[in-house]
């Protein structure tokens, strides 16, 4: 039984082989839904020349903006940087490659990775910058885009619920990215709000089979919010 | 007079039906939320993993989890549904949603739409912007006519790196309501008070203007 047992106890276990160069797959949309512990234990490992595959960039200083700040990412892949300063700094001086794409594809090139599909036919981004150098093809009088789809060295996600076995439940928009990176990373690691015993997740509700995730550890979130807007209490 | 923002979002409410799913983009787009008419049943998309989106919430009712693609705390209504990034853009490319609405730095007779860059100035990215555009039938651009020296932002071509190619075929701007096709804008209504000839003179893109052009009813 301990086989499936993934659950680790400490943030060294749970990025325990990562190592400079590699490619990292980060859940999250703006600060909403992003493994806080896991980005903050990269930090501490000081890793370098990372490749980074995340919607956004995080902010100055939290999400992924922290290891922007440290130089330890060399390429991004992302559909909106907006709101970061240090990224957009670094990326204008031509330190920090970016690759932009566009969201709804970056969402299919992952789902795609852990698919086991190679690439697909997109109508997104024909005619413009984005299609530039890339096959393209008319099927049924469409014009559309080849797309190659995208796996990582290290998924890092964040689940709600995570039985021991790596069931996973999400909750309300911070599911975002973090069901398709489940699925293309080589490891898979899991920073979970609440971990729980097999059997206590009802099987119809599983957003992510336990088959695709190789760590889970017990997460401490501060969920920084970064446009709090409110109405006027009625 | 020109539109107003909020009149900009008014005008594009009269163009909701009952029954419709709606992608509503960042800036006036989102205030059409504030104008949706009390005797229809619309829902909203928001394309980081929500069909259903309600208002703000109140103080006490805030949730780290739950925010719209502008990254502001939002609600979900009753009827509302969660889901990842990859089904939410299935819904935006596959064509299901009714009505998409977004804003533009510039537009051009063919419909191509330019909204994500100004080369060595500004780069936010596209977020969904490139999929919306491509994946929707039915939407309508909203935007200034000319910008602030009275540039005009309708073109002949897009000048700026495009969102997408020959996709658009409805624009509203603060001085009119405009059809794109066959390689020009047609004029369909005017802002109350705005004359065809000013229309015409910050149109830099081939401009049909048929007999009668109505006033937009507010």
């Amino acid at each position: 039984m301990a086989g499936l047992n993934k659950v680790v106890t400490s943030y060294e276990e749970a990025m325990a082989g990562l190592s400079d160069n590699m490619t990292i797959m980060v859940g999250g949309f703006g600060l909403c839904g992003i493994p806080e512990g896991l980005i903050a234990q990269m930090v501490s490992m000081g890793t370098k020349g990372l490749t980074a595959i995340s919607n956004n960039a995080g902010v100055d200083d939290f999400g992924l903006g922290l290891l922007l700040k440290h130089r330890q990412i060399e390429t991004m892949i992302a559909s909106y940087v907006g709101e970061n300063a240090t990224f957009e700094k670094q990326m204008l001086s031509g330190e920090l490659n970016v690759i932009l794409t566009p969201q709804g594809t970056l969402a299919e090139k992952i789902r795609a990775g852990g698919a086991g599909i190679p690439a697909f036919f997109t109508a997104t981004g024909f005619g413009t910058p984005i299609a530039e150098g890339k096959e393209t093809r008319e099927i049924e009088g469409r014009h559309y885009v080849l797309e190659p789809a995208l796996t990582a060295d290290f998924a890092l996600v964040r689940a709600w619920k995570s039985d021991t076995m790596g069931n996973l439940v999400f909750r309300k928009t911070a599911a975002n990215f973090n069901p398709m990176m489940a699925t293309a990373g080589k490891i898979t690691v899991v920073e979970a709000e609440h971990i729980v015993e097999p059997g206590e997740l009802d099987p119809d509700h599983i957003h992510t089979p336990g088959i695709y995730v190789n760590r889970i550890i017990q997460g401490v979130f501060e969920k920084r919010i970064e446009q709090r807007t409110v109405q006027a209490a009625v | 007079m020109a539109l107003t923002r909020e009149q900009m979002a008014q005008r594009v409410s009269q163009e909701l039906k009952d029954g419709f799913y709606v992608n509503l983009g960042i800036g006036i787009p989102t205030l059409v939320a504030n104008y949706i008419p009390h005797d229809i049943h619309v829902m909203l998309q928001s394309e980081n993993g929500l069909l259903g989106m309600g208002a703000f919430p109140t103080e006490d009712a805030i949730d780290a989890d739950l925010i719209n693609a502008g990254k502001q705390t939002v609600t979900a209504v009753d009827g509302a549904s969660f889901f990842s990034s990859a089904e939410s853009f299935a819904m935006i490319r596959g064509g299901h949603v009714d009505l998409t609405v977004l804003g533009a730095f510039e537009i051009d007779v063919e419909g191509s739409i330019a909204s994500w860059m100004i080369p060595g100035k500004l780069i936010k990215g596209m977020g969904g912007a490139m999929d919306l555009v491509a994946g929707a039938d039915n939407i309508i651009v909203t935007m200034m006519h000319a910008d602030k020296k009275g540039n005009s932002k309708l073109l002949p071509k897009c000048e700026l790196p495009l969102t997408g190619f020959g996709c658009i075929k409805r624009v509203l701007t603060d001085l009119a309501l405009m059809e794109i096709k066959d390689g020009a804008f047609h004029l369909v209504e005017r802002a109350p008070g705005v004359s065809v000839d000013e229309i015409k003179q910050k149109t830099a893109g081939q401009l049909i203007v048929p007999e009668h052009v109505p006033e937009m009813r507010l």
